[in-house]
């Protein structure tokens, strides 16, 4: 029994019936786990972007090297790193909080050089014309260039939605009681782990062609030209 | 520096078996990208469904609950495979999932000029495809390679949650054994990142000796 839920052990497929309740609490938790980490890979890695693109070398350079860090460690060790080291120094998070955040981490290493592929496809003559019509710097931004980038970007950043999804089963390792979590309980209490494993790797299979179909619409709907942003 | 000596050497042994844990699932990966990019694009129908239903079952459920199953699901099938290769199994196969999309997107990108030259000079398609198709998209694909082969070796740490002492095994051991969080986890950080660069710079060296043995250098220089 879990969460008040029983589970029928009369057959195989009354037994995976009777887990559905629970396991898609288990996806509940999972989604809200991708949706927090992507937030996180969204804000952090517009901030390494533009840490980045700073004229200043003392600054770029070390942000280059701290998004090379990042993308090149897994993330079960940095999700570990964040879980026992935090705590020493006196910030301590739920596991959730902890997992979405070393999610969010490791992606924004991803997400900034989305960002900067982006803004690298925007062509040169558009700088140059916005110079030439005297357009402040943040009216080029907000009128020129981020319009065309964001068209550019989404689709590189979908991909990695759908790709950060399918990472949450790492955070079962810190007690986060996602999908996978829930299934290896149910398993550890029956001794029969085929049902419940199997019942997510399917459930994650429906979460991935999902979601990866809602990417391929917003991708197909977005104007190539550039969106306005007012 | 005293904690730092005492630590260095059981993180090396765990990230000895994580190396090769991770050159044992690159080679069984690339086997598997090679066959499933390659049947993918085979006449013979069966094998494009096969190869269709591999990739999109390994790329659409995630690497770890691929491992919980063929590690712990799989004896209850009657096939028992033990850890160490039941983490081979999962993480080359999830790799070559990926690594066929590689393979198949390379073999497309070969100009049509190729194939027409191949029909052309009354070469088989068995002949061209060894040894004029490969060889040309072998060159195209190692970028992407570069990025699973780092990809995977990353992904070998999930190993250390079907009991393998790898790296971050050890590091957990370790952890629960002397609480200095800090340097251990730091240190096993350093340590992956030292092999990812290893790894970066052996397939940038690969991809460079390899388009000099085909000759594409000097194509791509001039398109």
């Amino acid at each position: 029994m879990m969460f008040g839920i029983h589970w029928d052990l009369s057959s195989n497929w009354a037994f995976a019936v009777s887990i559905i309740p629970i396991l898609l609490r288990g996806m509940i938790i999972t989604i809200e786990a991708t949706a927090l980490g992507f937030l996180v890979a969204l804000v952090l890695g517009l901030v390494f972007a533009l840490l980045r693109a700073v004229p200043l070398r003392i600054i770029a350079w070390p942000t280059a090297f701290v998004i090379e860090f990042l993308r090149d460690t897994p993330l079960l060790v940095q999700l570990y790193f964040l879980y026992f080291v935090l705590p020493n120094y006196g910030l301590v998070l739920p596991a959730f909080l902890t997992g979405a955040l070393a999610l969010g981490v490791q992606y924004s290493a991803y997400t900034s050089e989305v960002y900067r592929a982006g803004l690298e496809a925007v062509p040169r003559g558009q700088w140059e014309a916005s110079l030439a019509l005297n357009m402040p710097a943040w009216l080029t931004y907000r009128d020129v260039v981020v319009p065309q980038a964001v068209p550019r970007v989404i689709p590189a950043l979908g991909n990695y939605l759908v790709s950060m999804l399918k990472d949450t089963p790492i955070l079962s390792a810190v007690t986060v009681l996602e999908m996978l979590n829930l299934a290896t309980i149910i398993g550890d209490r029956t001794f029969r782990y085929l049902v419940p494993l199997s019942m997510v790797g399917g459930l994650f299979l429906v979460l991935t062609l999902f979601s990866s179909w809602l990417v391929r619409v917003i991708e197909r709907r977005l104007p190539h030209d550039g969106i306005p942003l007012r | 520096m005293e904690t730092l000596s005492s630590l260095l050497p059981p993180l090396l042994k765990g990230a000895r078996v994580t190396a090769e844990l991770a050159l044992a699932s690159t080679v069984l990966g690339a086997v598997m990208a090679f066959a499933a990019g390659i049947g993918k694009l085979s006449r013979f129908w069966p094998a494009r469904v096969l190869s269709i239903l591999y990739v999109e079952i390994f790329r659409g459920t995630s690497l770890l609950v691929q491992m919980f199953w063929l590690y712990y699901a799989l004896p209850l099938l009657g096939v028992s495979l033990g850890a160490t290769f039941a983490g081979i199994l999962a993480l080359g196969l999830n790799i070559g999932a990926y690594g066929a999309e590689v393979v198949r997107g390379a073999i497309l990108a070969v100009p049509r000029g190729q194939y027409e030259a191949s029909v052309a000079l009354n070469f088989s398609r068995r002949y061209t495809l060894w040894n004029v198709v490969l060889p040309q998209a072998v060159v195209e694909m190692m970028p992407p390679f570069g990025n699973l082969v780092v990809q995977n070796l990353k992904d070998t740490a999930l190993v250390s949650l079907i009991t393998l002492s790898d790296l971050t095994f050890r590091a957990q051991s370790l952890r629960n054994f002397t609480l200095e969080t800090v340097p251990i986890y730091s240190l096993t950080l350093v340590l992956y990142f030292a092999m990812a660069l290893v790894l970066m710079f052996g397939m940038r060296w690969l991809e460079r000796s390899l388009a000099r043995r085909v000759g594409v250098a000097a194509a791509r220089a001039r398109s």
